[in-house]
C-alpha cells in the first residue's frame, strides 16, 4: 500500500498544527461557531446527537496493522471503546471531545492517517473495490488512481467550497464492488479495443432525496488524462451547480437539469483547455505510486490444502463460512477473507478496540499486515493462504467475526440512525438487530441466497437503501417510527434504484413484512434465481399482494 | 400550552446539556428549567445564545412535559434519545479486555 | 473596509460605483459587468483605471477580450461557502493570463486566505479580524501543495521528480527544473 514520503507527512503535520490552532481559538472564544463549523467539518468533526463525532479517512478502504492498532487506541483512550465502519470505507467515533481532537489528529498523523475532507462541501474520501489488488477478475488495481485523486483533491484551492459534498469511487474490475454508478463521479477501469486500460467516466449518480443512477459522459478516458478531466468536471460543477437550495446542490441535479450530452459537451470544452497541461503527472510519479500497489511477493501456497478439504467435509460450519465469507484470489493458493461485522442481533459495522487489536494480530499472522474496509461495513483480510483458513476461522469465531453471512440476508447495511445522528427521523440499528436475529439461522440464510438489506434512518440515505435488494427507509409519521420498504435496488454494474412497495410499516410490523417478502421470493423463484433476478422478472405485484393483503 | 426548555451541546466535549434556572448548564434534563412556551421560552433561548460563544454550541428549544413517573421528560422521541443516550447498548469488549 | 495589497493595508484608489449611480467626474472606478458592457463608450475616454465587479454567476469569459484594459477585477464571496470566485480567479490568471489586480470582496474568512492566494487573488477586502500579518501567516500554513494552481508553487509531484542535470542547459542547472508543466 502507499506509504507517505516526506511531502505527504509534512502536509498532514501542518494540517494538525493548523487545526490545533483553530481549536484553540474556538475554545478561547476568539471565533464563533459560524466561522468554526466549516473548519471543523473539513477535519471530519461533526456535532451529533450526543457528542462530537469524528470521521477518520481510510483512503480507498486500505489499512495496515499499525493504523488499525492506532484506531483501537483512539477508541480506548478518547472514545468509549468501539468504532463504526461506514458505507464510504471510513471509521467513525461517536463520543469525541473537541478539546481532544487536535491530539487525536496528531496520533493519527503518526501512522499516516487523518480526517481531512471527510466532511464539508469538498471532495471526500475516494473509495474503491474492497478486493482491489487481489480480486480474481481485476483488470488493474484502482487504488493507484484513488491515491492519485486523493493527492490532487487534498486542499484543492479551487474546489474546497463546492455547492455540496463530492464523492468519487473507482472500480478496476468488471464486477463493480464499489457502487460507482451511485457516486458523483464513478470511474470504471476497462480495456478499449486496442487493449489499453482507461476509465469509463460516469457522473451524476447518487442517493439521498433524489436518487439517480449515474450517466456515462465518456466511454474511454486514457489514464494520463485523469486529473485534467476531473478538474474539468469539478470546475463546471463549481461554477454552475445550484447554491440556492441545499437539496438541489449535488452534481446529479446539474446533470439532470442540462442533460447528459450538454453536460458532457461542457466538460469536454473545459477539458480541451486543460488537457496535456500542468495536471499531467510525470510518468515517474505514476510509476512511483503504481509501485506502492505492486502485488506482494507471495510465498508459494498449496491451492488445495488437505487440511481445508478435510475440515470442509467434517465441519458444516466451516464449509458454510467458506462458501459465504471466503472469495477467490488472483494468486493461486490464496484467498480473500471477509470478517463479518454483522453478528446476529448486533450493530452492523461496529467493532470494539479489542476486536480491532485482535484483527491486527491476525492480519500480521495471516494477511501480510493488511486489512480492508468494505462499504458494506465489513472488514477484509486480503492475502490469506488457503492452508491458514481453518486456523483463521477458529480465531475469528472466538472474536465473533465469523458469522457466515457475507452477501446474505444477515449482511445488513445500517446507518447510525436516530440513536446517534442528528439528521435522522427514525432508528435503524434496532431494526437491523431485529432483522439479523429473525434470520439468524445460517442454513436458512444460505437457502435464501444473495440478498442485500440496506437501512437508512432518513432521506439522506447513508444506509444506501435505494440500492438495497430490500431497502428500508425510516420515516417519522406523527412522532412514531415507520419504515418504508423498497425492492429491487442494486449497487453493482447493473445498478438500479428500488421501487416503493406500498405504504410504510409500523416499527412492530416491518420485520414480519421483510420476512413475508423473503418467503414470497422463495415461493416463486425459478432454478437458481437470486432475489434480485426474481424481482426483475416479476416486479412488485406478488410482493405487494402478500404484504398488503387484507388480514 | 406546552412547556419548553433550552438545550445545547457543551463546547469542549459535545455533551448534551440543559439550561438550569441559575443560568448554568446541567447534564440531566430533570435539572433543567422548564418555561412556558412563547415569550418566556424565547427569553431563555436569548440568554443561552449570549452564553454560546464559549460554553455551548447550537442552543435550541425543546418541548418538555411530565413523565410517567412524575419527573419531567422531553416530549419528542428524538429529544428523549438525545437526553437519555442511544436506545441500544453499544458494543463493549468483554472477552478482549481479559486478554 | 480595509484593503490588503502587497502585504500591507493599502488605500483603495478605486471608487466603487453602484448600478444606476452617476459616474464621478474623474478618478478610477469600479463598476458592474453589465454597466461596463453597456457604457464602455463613455467610460474608456475618461482615461483612468477601470475595475469591473464580477458576480459569482457571471462568466469570466465575458471579460476575456477586455482584460488588457482593466486594472482590477473584483470577485465576490457573498457567503463564505460560495466558492465560485475561486474558479473565476483561476480562470482569470491561468486561462486568460490576466495580470491586473484580482480582489476578494464579500465574506472573506481568514481560513480561506490561502486558497484565495493560490487561486490568484492578490488583494483582499477584509474585516478587522484580518491583518497583513495574519494574511502572511495563513499563506505560509502549508509548505507542501499537491496540485498546481495560479500561485505557481511547485507541487509535491514536481519536487519528487526533478529533471536530471543532463537534460538541462547551463542556465537551467542553477534553478530547480521539474518534469511537470506547472504554471509559473
Amino acid at each position: 500500500m502507499y506509504a507517505y514520503d516526506s511531502y505527504d507527512r509534512t502536509l498532514v503535520m501542518e494540517r494538525v498544527e493548523q487545526f490545533r490552532e483553530q481549536v484553540t481559538r474556538r475554545l478561547a472564544g476568539q471565533i464563533g461557531e459560524d466561522e468554526f463549523k466549516p473548519l471543523r467539518l473539513m477535519n471530519g468533526l461533526y456535532l451529533q446527537l450526543h457528542a462530537y463525532m469524528l470521521r477518520i479517512a481510510i483512503p480507498y478502504g486500505t489499512l495496515n496493522t499499525a493504523q488499525l492498532r492506532k484506531l483501537a487506541h483512539i477508541a480506548r483512550r478518547y472514545d468509549r471503546g468501539y468504532g463504526h465502519f461506514t458505507t464510504r470505507q471510513n471509521i467513525q467515533f461517536n463520543w469525541i471531545k473537541l478539546s481532544d481532537a487536535p491530539d487525536i489528529l496528531a496520533d493519527l498523523a503518526d501512522v499516516e492517517m487523518h480526517a481531512i475532507q471527510t466532511s464539508g462541501n469538498c471532495i471526500r474520501n475516494v473509495t474503491a473495490d474492497h478486493f482491489a489488488g487481489v480480486a480474481a477478475d481485476e483488470i488493474e488495481d484502482p487504488r493507484i488512481w484513488c491515491e492519485i485523486i486523493r493527492q490532487w483533491s487534498t486542499f484543492h484551492p479551487e474546489f474546497s467550497f463546492l455547492p455540496r459534498k463530492f464523492k468519487i469511487a473507482v472500480t478496476g474490475a468488471p464486477h463493480d464492488r464499489a457502487a460507482v454508478k451511485v457516486h458523483d463521479i464513478g470511474l470504471r477501469m476497462h480495456r478499449n479495443a486496442a487493449g489499453d486500460i482507461g476509465f469509463e467516466v460516469i457522473v451524476g449518480g447518487g442517493q439521498g432525496r433524489t436518487p439517480i443512477v449515474g450517466v456515462t459522459i465518456r466511454d474511454f478516458l486514457p489514464k494520463e488524462h485523469l486529473l485534467s478531466y476531473l478538474e474539468a468536471i469539478l470546475r463546471v460543477y463549481n461554477l454552475l451547480g445550484r447554491r440556492d437550495n441545499l437539496y438541489k446542490s449535488r452534481i446529479k441535479i446539474l446533470v439532470a437539469a442540462v442533460g447528459t450530452s450538454k453536460f458532457a459537451e461542457m466538460v469536454e470544452a473545459e477539458w480541451a483547455e486543460l488537457k496535456d497541461g500542468e495536471l499531467t503527472l510525470p510518468a515517474t510519479e505514476v510509476a512511483r505510486i503504481e509501485a506502492a500497489f505492486a502485488p506482494p511477493s507471495y510465498e508459494p501456497a498449496d491451492p488445495f490444502p488437505p487440511d481445508v478439504i478435510a475440515k470442509r467435509a467434517q465441519s458444516k460450519d466451516f464449509a458454510r463460512w467458506m462458501r459465504s465469507n471466503v472469495a477467490a484470489h488472483r494468486q493461486p493458493g490464496y484467498a480473500i477473507v471477509t470478517l463479518s461485522l454483522k453478528p446476529a442481533g448486533g450493530t452492523p459495522g461496529d467493532a470494539t478496540a479489542g476486536q480491532m487489536e485482535a484483527i491486527a494480530d491476525l492480519a500480521d499472522a495471516h494477511s501480510l499486515g493488511e486489512v480492508r474496509v468494505s462499504h458494506i461495513q465489513n472488514l477484509v483480510l486480503p492475502h490469506v493462504k488457503r492452508s491458514d483458513l481453518p486456523q483463521l476461522w477458529e480465531a475469528l469465531r472466538a472474536l465473533d467475526l465469523a458469522t457466515p453471512n457475507i452477501g446474505l440476508v444477515g449482511d445488513i447495511i445500517a446507518c447510525p440512525g436516530l440513536d446517534y445522528c442528528s439528521l435522522a427521523n427514525a432508528r435503524s440499528i434496532p431494526l437491523a438487530q431485529q432483522l439479523s436475529a429473525r434470520f439468524a439461522d445460517p442454513e436458512r440464510q444460505q437457502r435464501i441466497g444473495e440478498l442485500a438489506i440496506k437501512i437508512s434512518g432518513c432521506i439522506n440515505a447513508c444506509g444506501h437503501h435505494h440500492v438495497g435488494h430490500i431497502g428500508i427507509l425510516g420515516v417519522d409519521k406523527k412522532g412514531e417510527e415507520f419504515y418504508q420498504v423498497t425492492l429491487g435496488g442494486s449497487a453493482d454494474e447493473n445498478a438500479s434504484l428500488g421501487d416503493i412497495v406500498g405504504p410504510a410499516f409500523a416499527a412492530d410490523r416491518v420485520v414480519d413484512a421483510v420476512e413475508q417478502v423473503v418467503e414470497t421470493y422463495l415461493g416463486i423463484r425459478q432454478e437458481s434465481e437470486r432475489f434480485i433476478d426474481t424481482y426483475r422478472r416479476v416486479g412488485t405485484t406478488p410482493f405487494k399482494e402478500k404484504l398488503y393483503a387484507a388480514h | 400550552m406546552a412547556d419548553q426548555m433550552v438545550t445545547a451541546n457543551r463546547l469542549t466535549d459535545g455533551a448534551v446539556v440543559f439550561l438550569a434556572a441559575d443560568g448554568s448548564w446541567v447534564e440531566h434534563l430533570a435539572a433543567g428549567q422548564a418555561v412556558p412556551e412563547g415569550e418566556a421560552a424565547a427569553a431563555q433561548l436569548k440568554r443561552a445564545e449570549a452564553a454560546a460563544r464559549t460554553e455551548v454550541v447550537a442552543p435550541y428549544l425543546i418541548e418538555v412535559g411530565p413523565g410517567a413517573d412524575g419527573g419531567i421528560v422531553a416530549l419528542r422521541y428524538r429529544e428523549r434519545i438525545r437526553a437519555g443516550g442511544p436506545s441500544i447498548p453499544w458494543l463493549a469488549d468483554s472477552r478482549a479486555e481479559a486478554s | 473596509m480595509p484593503l490588503i495589497k502587497q502585504g500591507r493595508i493599502a488605500a483603495d484608489p478605486f471608487q466603487s460605483v453602484a448600478d444606476g449611480v452617476a459616474l464621478p467626474g474623474e478618478g478610477p472606478i469600479l463598476i458592474g459587468l453589465a454597466r461596463w458592457q453597456e457604457e464602455r463608450g463613455l467610460i474608456e475616454p475618461r482615461n483612468t483605471a477601470i475595475g469591473v465587479r464580477l458576480k459569482p454567476a457571471e462568466a469570466v469569459g465575458q471579460l476575456a477580450g477586455d482584460l488588457d484594459r482593466l486594472a482590477l477585477v473584483a470577485l465576490e464571496f457573498p457567503k463564505f461557502n460560495d466558492g465560485r470566485a475561486f474558479s473565476q480567479a483561476r480562470l482569470l490568471r491561468q486561462r486568460y493570463g490576466y495580470k491586473g489586480e484580482i480582489r476578494a470582496t464579500g465574506r472573506v474568512l481568514r481560513d480561506q486566505l490561502l486558497f484565495m492566494h493560490r487561486s490568484g487573488f492578490d488583494a483582499f477586502e477584509v474585516g478587522d479580524d484580518i491583518t497583513p500579518e495574519i494574511l502572511a501567516a495563513e499563506i505560509e500554513t502549508f509548505s507542501v501543495v499537491y496540485q498546481p494552481a495560479a500561485d505557481g508553487k511547485l507541487t509535491a509531484s514536481a519536487l519528487r521528480h526533478p529533471l536530471p542535470a543532463s537534460q538541462l542547459t547551463a542556465g537551467e542547472r542553477d534553478v530547480p527544473q521539474v518534469s511537470c508543466k506547472c504554471a509559473h
